[in-house]
Parts: C-alpha cells; sequence; structure tokens
C-alpha cells in the first residue's frame, strides 16, 4: 500500500455533512445511516440521495442495527425502528418515559433497557422484560439461540427471554460496559470502566483478563473469520486471538497501527482480514492484518472519530466525527 | 479547557432546602440553560427538559484504590447530555440527602471521557441553621457534606437566634475553615456565589485563601455572609473542635523539596486517603519560579504549575487536608521533612 492508494482512497469519499455530532453509523442495505447525537438520522443513499428523517424528540443514546433495521434509543424513552426506506416505526415507549440506556437486535428481536430493567420485544411482538442489579452498560444478543447478554457493575447476566428460567449470572467485580459473543457463542467478552477487558468462556464461565489499555475501550469488533477480536482504547489496533479453544487466555494481543492518537473506533471489514481504525486525532486508517499494512481512509481532523462502519460487501466505508464530519468511502 | 461544560454538585441532608436552591436556579432570569441531574422527579417546579433522573450508583474502581468510587449512572447521563452540547450551559447534580459527595466528584477525575467534556465547578452544601447541630451529632453524613463542600448555605437562618446562627457557624467552620458560607433564608443567594465558582479549578486555588488561610483550623476566620455581618469570633466564644472531622493546616516559608514532597504526599493520601475528604495547597518549590498549586479528593490528587511567583509575593507554602481523625502530628513531621 502507499501514498498513491492513500490519494486515491481520500477522492473516493463522499462528504456528507450531517450537521452535528455523529453518534453512531450503520449501514442499512448500501445506505449509510447516520445516527446524529441528537433527534435525526440522516440517510445517504447509493444514489446521492440524502435524507433527514426525525425519529426521537431529544438525544439518541444508543443505536443498533442489522443490516435491514436500525433501532434507536432517546432520552425521549422511545424505541425507534427505521429501514433503508426512511419508514421508521416505534418499537416501545417507556411508560415512565426514562431514558433508554441500550439497545440491541438479533434473532429478529429488539432489545433495550432503561436504568435496571431490560426489555425484549421478540419477533412475534411479545415483550419480556427482566430486572439487573444495576443499569445495564450493554446488551448483545448470542449469534445462535434466543439468548441475550446484559452487561452491568459486577458482571453480566445471560437472558433466554423464552425460558422461565431465571437468567445466570457471570460475575467479575467492578462496572461492565460494551458486551459481545464471539461470532462463535463461546466467549462473552465486556468492556469495563477501567481501561480493560473482560472474558468469559461460557462452557466453564473461566475468566479471561484482558489489560494493558491506555484509556476506556469504547469499541470492540470481531473480525469476520471470528478469529480475532479487534478493539480501540490504545495508540495502536489491539487484537485479541481468539481462535483457539482457550481464546486469549495465556496469549498476548497483537498490536498494528502505532499512531499519535487514541485508537477509538473500530470496524472490522465484513470478508476480508482488514480493520478500519478510527483514531481521536479523527485520523482513518484501514489496516491488514496479514502484514500490517496501513491505507489512510481519511487524514486527521478536529475531533475525534465517533463513528464507523462498513456496509454487508465491504465496499463502502462510512465514518464520523464527534464535531459532525462525515464521509463515505468507496472501495469498490 | 474553556468549552467545558461546568458541574454544581449539589448536597445537603434531607430538608435542607436542596429544592428550594435548585428551583431558584431554574427561575431566576439569568439567561443560561441548565441540565439538572435529580434523584427524585417531580420535585422541581419548573418545566425543564433538561432534567433526568439519576439512581446514584456507586461504583468501585478495580484500581487497588479502595476510596475510588465514582457515579455510574453520572457517567453514562453525562455521555447521554452530551449529545446534545449546545442546548444547556451548566449541569446541576442533586444527590440525595444521605449521599457521600466524594464519588460524584471523584467521576470528574477518573473517568477520562467525563473529565474531557465537563468539569467539576463545585460542591454546594445546603444545611439547615435549625437541625445541622443535631445533624452533626447524629448523621455522619450531615458532616461529610459540610467537610466536602466548597460554599456552604446555612439557610433557614430566620428560624434562629443570632447565637444560635452563631454557634451553629462556628461548628460548621470546625469542620471546614475554607468553605463559602452564606447566610439564607429559603435559599436566597446571589446565583454568583454558587454557580461558576471554579472551586475546583487549580489556577482559581488563590481565590479561596481569606477563609483557606490561618493555622488552627478553627473558628477564627472571617465567614464570607452576604449580610455585611462578618462575625469575627469574639474573645470568649467557645471554640469549637469536632471530634471526628480537622482540618490540619500547614505552612511554610521554607522552600520545599520537590523530590521530597510528591513521594511523601502520594504516600500519605495512598495510605490516609480513605480518610482525607479533601486537600488543597499552594507549594513553593527550592529554585522553582513557578507557584504549585494542586487540590485532592481521598486518593486522587491533581496538581501543577500556576503562575509565576510575584516579586512582591512572599514565597510560602500552604497546605490544608479536611478529613475524619486526621494523623495530624504525622502529616506535620511529614511536611517539614519535605522542607529543604
Amino acid at each position: 500500500m502507499t501514498d498513491a492508494d492513500t490519494a486515491s482512497l481520500t477522492e473516493r469519499t463522499r462528504a456528507i455533512v450531517p450537521g452535528g455530532l455523529v453518534a453512531a453509523v450503520h449501514f442499512l442495505k448500501d445506505t449509510a445511516a447516520f445516527v446524529l447525537g441528537e433527534a435525526a438520522l440522516l440517510l445517504a443513499a447509493p444514489n446521492r440521495e440524502q435524507r433527514r428523517v426525525a425519529i426521537h424528540d431529544g438525544g439518541i443514546l444508543a443505536a443498533a442495527c442489522d443490516g435491514q433495521r436500525l433501532v434507536t434509543g432517546g432520552d425521549d424513552g422511545k424505541v425507534m425502528a427505521t429501514d433503508a426506506g426512511a419508514d421508521s416505526t416505534i418499537v416501545a415507549v417507556d411508560p415512565k418515559r426514562r431514558w433508554i440506556d441500550q439497545v440491541a437486535i438479533g434473532s429478529g428481536a429488539v432489545a433495550w433497557s432503561a436504568g435496571r430493567q431490560v426489555f425484549v420485544k421478540t419477533a412475534k411482538s411479545e415483550e419480556r422484560t427482566t430486572d439487573v442489579p444495576s443499569s445495564a452498560g450493554g446488551l448483545a444478543f448470542a449469534p445462535k439461540g434466543f439468548r441475550l447478554a446484559i452487561a452491568h457493575y459486577n458482571g453480566a447476566t445471560l437472558w433466554f427471554p423464552n425460558a422461565a428460567a431465571a437468567p445466570e449470572r457471570l460475575e467479575w467485580k467492578g462496572s461492565h460496559l460494551a458486551v459481545t459473543f464471539s461470532p462463535d457463542g463461546k466467549f462473552l467478552v465486556t468492556a469495563m470502566q477501567e481501561p480493560m477487558l473482560h472474558g468469559w468462556r461460557l462452557a466453564d464461565a473461566k475468566h479471561m483478563r484482558m489489560a494493558g489499555y491506555a484509556a476506556k475501550v469504547r469499541s470492540l469488533d470481531w473480525t469476520a473469520d471470528g478469529d480475532w477480536l479487534a478493539t480501540g482504547g490504545s495508540n495502536q489496533l489491539i487484537l485479541w486471538p481468539f481462535a483457539g479453544k482457550d481464546g486469549p487466555l495465556g496469549k498476548m494481543p497483537r498490536m498494528l497501527a502505532p499512531a499519535q492518537g487514541l485508537a477509538v473506533e473500530v470496524a472490522c471489514h465484513p470478508r476480508q482480514p482488514v480493520v478500519a481504525v478510527g483514531f481521536a486525532d479523527g485520523l482513518v486508517l484501514l489496516v491488514r492484518l496479514d502484514d500490517g499494512a496501513e491505507i489512510v481512509a481519511r487524514r486527521p481532523g478536529a475531533a475525534p472519530v465517533s463513528a464507523l462502519a462498513w456496509n454487508a460487501t465491504g465496499s463502502l466505508l462510512a465514518f464520523g466525527t464527534e464535531d459532525g464530519e462525515a464521509g463515505i468511502v468507496d472501495l469498490g | 479547557m474553556t468549552d467545558k461544560i461546568p458541574v454544581t454538585v449539589l448536597t445537603g441532608y434531607l430538608g435542607a432546602g436542596k429544592t428550594t436552591l435548585l428551583n431558584r436556579i431554574l427561575s431566576e432570569p439569568h439567561g443560561k440553560k441548565y441540565a439538572v441531574i435529580v434523584n427524585e422527579f417531580g420535585e422541581i417546579g419548573i418545566d425543564n427538559e433538561l432534567i433526568v433522573g439519576a439512581d446514584e450508583e456507586v461504583f468501585e474502581m478495580n484500581n487497588g484504590c479502595i476510596c475510588c468510587t465514582v457515579r455510574g449512572d453520572l457517567i453514562r447521563i453525562i455521555d447521554g447530555l452530551m449529545r446534545r452540547k449546545g442546548k444547556f450551559d451548566a449541569i446541576i447534580v442533586e444527590t440525595t440527602g444521605l449521599a457521600d459527595p466524594a464519588p460524584v466528584a471523584q467521576t470528574f477525575f477518573v473517568d477520562e471521557a467525563v473529565g474531557r467534556r465537563t468539569r467539576l465547578d463545585a460542591v454546594v452544601a445546603v444545611a439547615d441553621a435549625k437541625w445541622l447541630k443535631d445533624r452533626l451529632k447524629d448523621a455522619p453524613e450531615a458532616k461529610n457534606q459540610i467537610a466536602f463542600a466548597d460554599v456552604i448555605l446555612v439557610n433557614k437562618t430566620d428560624l434562629v437566634t443570632p447565637e444560635e446562627l452563631r454557634e451553629i457557624e462556628m461548628r460548621v467552620r470546625a469542620i471546614n475553615p475554607y468553605a463559602r458560607l452564606h447566610r439564607t433564608q429559603r435559599c436566597s443567594v446571589p446565583l454568583g456565589d454558587v454557580l461558576a465558582r471554579n472551586a475546583f479549578d487549580l489556577e482559581r486555588i488563590l481565590d479561596l485563601e481569606p477563609a483557606f488561610l490561618g493555622s488552627d483550623g478553627g473558628a477564627h476566620h472571617p465567614d464570607h455572609g452576604r449580610d455585611g455581618a462578618h462575625a469575627h469570633h469574639h474573645d470568649g466564644m467557645a471554640h469549637y473542635h469536632d471530634e471526628e472531622i480537622q482540618s490540619v493546616s500547614l505552612r511554610t516559608e521554607e522552600p520545599l523539596d520537590p523530590d521530597k514532597f510528591f513521594p511523601w504526599v502520594q504516600d500519605l493520601v495512598a495510605k490516609d486517603g480513605p480518610s482525607i475528604l479533601r486537600c488543597k495547597g499552594i507549594l513553593a518549590f527550592q529554585g522553582d519560579p513557578q507557584r504549585f498549586v494542586f487540590q485532592g479528593i481521598h486518593m486522587i490528587l491533581d496538581g501543577d504549575h500556576q503562575r509565576p511567583w510575584r516579586e512582591d509575593e512572599k514565597r510560602e507554602s500552604r497546605i490544608v487536608f479536611i478529613g475524619r481523625n486526621l494523623p495530624e502530628e504525622n502529616i506535620r513531621r511529614g511536611f517539614a521533612a519535605c522542607q529543604v
């Protein structure tokens, strides 16, 4: 990869003007959905049409997407679902108008939380709820089976919303935030309030501590083959090995793309061993895992990268920043 | 730095008047918009779209520091509020009457994202002039709140006699000699005395000196009552000492050796952090043309060079510790050993 590659990539970037902080970005088919900090989504379709869709009456606190539906939670107490055609529907309204702190989508169902209460709306539109010991820090559906992981203070809870059995509790001291299942469903990993990750091997609840970060880890993503967990939280891309049955137990992470700024957002290419990394200084790098080669997808700017996503085929990479800059890089 | 959103923390025992103060802040015509984090919805009579209910979730940090706690809910709420940056000028956090102010304050130093976008402006305690004396006896929380505060409103002064008021002020001073103290009725205080105090700003530590100075940590400081009745507590008045919470005030004109001072103070807060509620200091290091200022909460210390010493200024180092059963002799000996 060369400077010429970089020049061609930055030239192939379609600038988007979202008009405010970009809290997240997801792809609905090939339409990039920029989730703004307040009130609206900006849908940027492949035909270069842009539509602003007002969905919340206030701040947008959480977003999750399965490629067909983008689910958002707002400080207006609403859970909304929006598709690529800008059709928005109300999934739920919190009866007490509490903030919707977290959302997740999977198995045709939608999950959300307000404080300590966690809800699931099943594919059949049946609503279920459970309480956790403290406010949910993150939600994630398991890749197989209808199961939800809820991160909270002092551990995580595994809940089968369709089962009568009490949810299973995984204990580990401290405040657990973002949560993710490995693609094979064998491991659960949380990002903590402290600059570290915690993991459990679900077969035997064996603990895995993944430490050494410079800052709180805000972004986690699995490579396409599921062999690596890519994370921010350091001045480089950190990759934990999950290929073996012991996951990263007793192993060192790979460290690629050392940089000036802190890596804050990561997004793994959906097909190839390539990770997009967004830094606190606004830089976006594409990092090839085979040889560690890097290409600049966006040059540093005034504010941290706050959103990063690939479309399903990996031909488009969308990014957004805290100061409201955004773009779509066309790699096709 | 300047675009960080200031945060004011309101503490005070049940019924002292926190909600009254909050309602004043929200209803007076000051042209500012506040995001308010409250514990009880519905008590606020003012329509404000940026009112958020909190859960007071106090989380211990896994960093080997036993008193290092943060408010997990506050981290989440501030992160959410910052999505709407530009819609408000400042944040006010109301705590419950039984809350310890330390986890709230520590949140601004421990969480990087919170600290990057907001700054703790001041901890304001509202105290009930009629009942504070009793609460100081039976409620450790009430005492903590007084000890921790940067600004104290002795409220409901119309319910006590001038003598009772003077006595309660001396009890407050015995616990916390350096907070700004205001006498109020129905929390009537110019809002500039409560908000935008910059009490946690190292640049502004000087501002605290009139009440901060003094060697005995006792009741001999002029308070800063807005009513003009500067209560110089006259000879013959009882000199209160709180049995539990004291302040230890140190000063020296001898220059300090930074290679001795920093290890000492770090070791001190590592060992005695749980009992040290607050500390503040202005330091003159040998051969250093700049004033060094610092402050701390329990085990967390924050310090920096402030500005060059002026020609006409006495190069003096001063520190105050406020805490519970402080090992005063140890602290004095340790500090003395830091002199060059």
